[in-house]
C-alpha cells in the first residue's frame, strides 16, 4: 500500500460528562472527512458499551473488535469495517462483552501506530468518565476534541477533563466542540452562549451544534445526514480539521458581536456582568 | 436605558439563567482548578497577612489577596499595602524597632 504524504492525525473526542455527544461527534465528523475524500478509520473505545457502529449502521457487519485485535485472535486489517456509503470511511468497532481494563494505554498507541501509515484520520470516541477508557482514549492522541452541552455540569466536566490532559506528558492540543446550542434560548440569555462556555474553559473553539432532531432521525436509520442543520455544522468543524478558515457561523457569532460592541462602549475589556450596573 | 440601546447591547437579560450560569461556573472552577476550597483559600488569606504584619505594618482594609484566572492558569495576586513606616515619619502604630510586633 502506498505511504501517504500527508502525516497521519489521531484525533480523540472526549467529555467527562456522558451523553453529550462524543459518539454523535466520532460519526458525523468521521463521515464528513471521509465524504471529502480523507481516507479515515473511527474507533470505539468504550468497551462494553459500544455504540459508534450503530450510529454508523455496520451493527450487523461486526466480526472482529478491538479487543481480538489486541488479545491476538485476528490481525487488525481483518477487524475494521469498511462503510458501504463512504467508501474512505473504516470502523475499529469496540468490544462488547468486556470492560475497560480489557485494552491499555500502551496497546492503543500500538493500535494506532499500526493504523498510521494507512489512514489521514485516526479518529477515537472516547468512553464518559476519568478512569481507564480515557486514559486508554487520549493515549495515543495527537490532538483532543472536547465535547460540552451548554449546561452547568457538562461544562464543570470538561474544564476537569480539559485539566487532566494539559497534565498528559504528550500535552495534545485541545479544541471544544459546543453540542445541543439552542438558538432561541440563547437569545433570551436562559442557555449559556457558545461564548460564554469558550470564555469559561478558556481553550479553542472549533465548531458548534445546534440541536437539531436529524441527530437522533439520523441514528435512528444508522446513516449520517449531512444536509441538516447538524449535519452542516459537523462539515464545518471537519473543514476547520483540515486547516480551512471557517467562520462561525451560528447565532453566537451576533452574541460575540453586540459583546465586542458593549465593551468598545464602555472602554471594558473585562468579565461579562463588571460592566453595568442595574 | 431604552430597551432599544439594551437590544443592541445584548444585554437585554441580565438576570437570565444563562448569566447566572456562566456567573456560578467561573466562581466554582476557582476552586475546581486550584482543589482549594473557599474556606481553605479565606484561611491562607489570613495567615499571609498575619506574617507579613510580623514585618511590617500593613493597611489591613485595603489587603486584597484573590485567586484569578488568567487563560487556564491560576494565579495567586496580592495586593498589600504597606503602611508609611518610622523611615519617613511616624509609625501609625507600632514602633518600627519591632519587627516582631503582634498586629495592633
Ligand atoms: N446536536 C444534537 N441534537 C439532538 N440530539 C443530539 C445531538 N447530539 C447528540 N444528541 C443525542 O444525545 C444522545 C447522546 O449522544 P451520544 O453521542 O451517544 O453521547 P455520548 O457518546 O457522549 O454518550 C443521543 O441520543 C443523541 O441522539
Ligand atoms: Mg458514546
Amino acid at each position: 500500500m502506498a505511504i501517504r504524504q500527508s502525516a497521519s492525525r489521531v484525533i480523540t473526542i472526549t467529555s467527562g460528562k456522558g451523553g453529550v455527544g462524543k459518539t454523535t461527534v466520532t460519526a458525523n465528523l468521521s463521515a464528513a472527512l471521509a465524504r471529502m475524500g480523507r481516507r479515515v478509520v473511527c474507533i470505539d473505545a468504550d468497551i462494553g458499551l459500544r455504540n459508534l457502529d450503530l450510529i454508523l449502521g455496520v451493527e450487523n457487519r461486526i466480526v472482529n473488535d478491538l479487543v481480538d485485535v489486541v488479545e491476538g485472535r485476528c490481525d487488525l486489517a481483518h477487524a475494521l469495517i469498511r462503510h458501504k456509503a463512504y467508501p474512505e470511511l473504516f470502523i475499529l468497532p469496540a468490544a462488547q462483552n468486556r470492560d475497560k481494563t480489557a485494552v491499555s494505554p500502551s496497546q492503543m498507541i500500538r493500535i494506532t501506530d499500526a493504523l498510521r501509515p494507512q489512514f489521514e484520520f485516526i479518529l477515537i470516541d472516547s468512553p464518559a468518565g476519568i478512569e481507564r477508557g480515557f486514559k486508554n482514549a487520549v493515549a495515543p492522541a495527537d490532538e483532543v476534541l472536547i465535547v460540552t452541552n451548554p449546561e452547568v455540569s457538562a461544562v464543570r466536566d470538561a474544564d476537569r477533563i480539559i485539566g487532566m490532559i494539559e497534565l498528559l506528558e504528550k500535552r495534545p492540543p485541545s479544541r471544544l466542540i459546543i453540542n445541543r446550542v439552542k438558538a432561541e434560548m440563547v437569545k433570551r440569555r436562559e442557555m449559556l452562549s457558545a461564548e460564554d462556555v469558550t470564555d469559561i474553559l478558556s481553550i479553542e473553539l472549533i465548531g458548534v451544534v445546534p440541536e437539531d432532531e436529524a441527530v437522533l432521525i439520523a441514528g435512528n436509520r444508522g446513516m449520517p445526514e449531512p444536509n441538516s442543520r447538524a449535519g452542516q455544522a459537523f462539515t464545518e468543524i471537519a473543514r476547520r480539521l483540515l486547516g480551512e478558515n471557517v467562520p462561525h457561523s451560528h447565532t453566537d457569532a451576533s452574541q460575540g458581536f453586540f459583546k465586542r460592541l458593549t465593551r468598545l462602549f464602555t472602554g471594558s475589556g473585562t468579565r461579562q456582568g463588571s460592566v453595568f450596573d442595574e | 436605558m431604552s430597551s432599544f440601546w439594551e437590544r443592541l447591547l445584548g444585554r437585554r437579560n441580565q438576570s437570565g439563567s444563562g448569566t447566572v450560569a456562566k456567573q456560578r461556573l467561573q466562581l466554582l472552577l476557582v476552586t475546581d482548578r486550584s482543589q482549594l476550597s473557599p474556606e481553605t483559600i479565606q484561611r491562607m488569606k489570613d495567615e499571609i497577612i498575619a506574617v507579613i504584619s510580623k514585618y511590617v505594618p500593613i493597611a489591613h482594609d485595603k489587603v486584597e489577596i484573590n485567586l484569578e484566572q488568567r487563560q487556564r492558569d491560576n494565579w495567586l495576586v496580592a495586593d498589600i499595602p504597606l503602611l508609611r513606616n518610622a523611615q519617613h515619619g511616624a509609625p501609625p502604630e507600632s514602633s518600627a524597632e519591632s519587627p516582631t510586633a503582634e498586629d495592633a
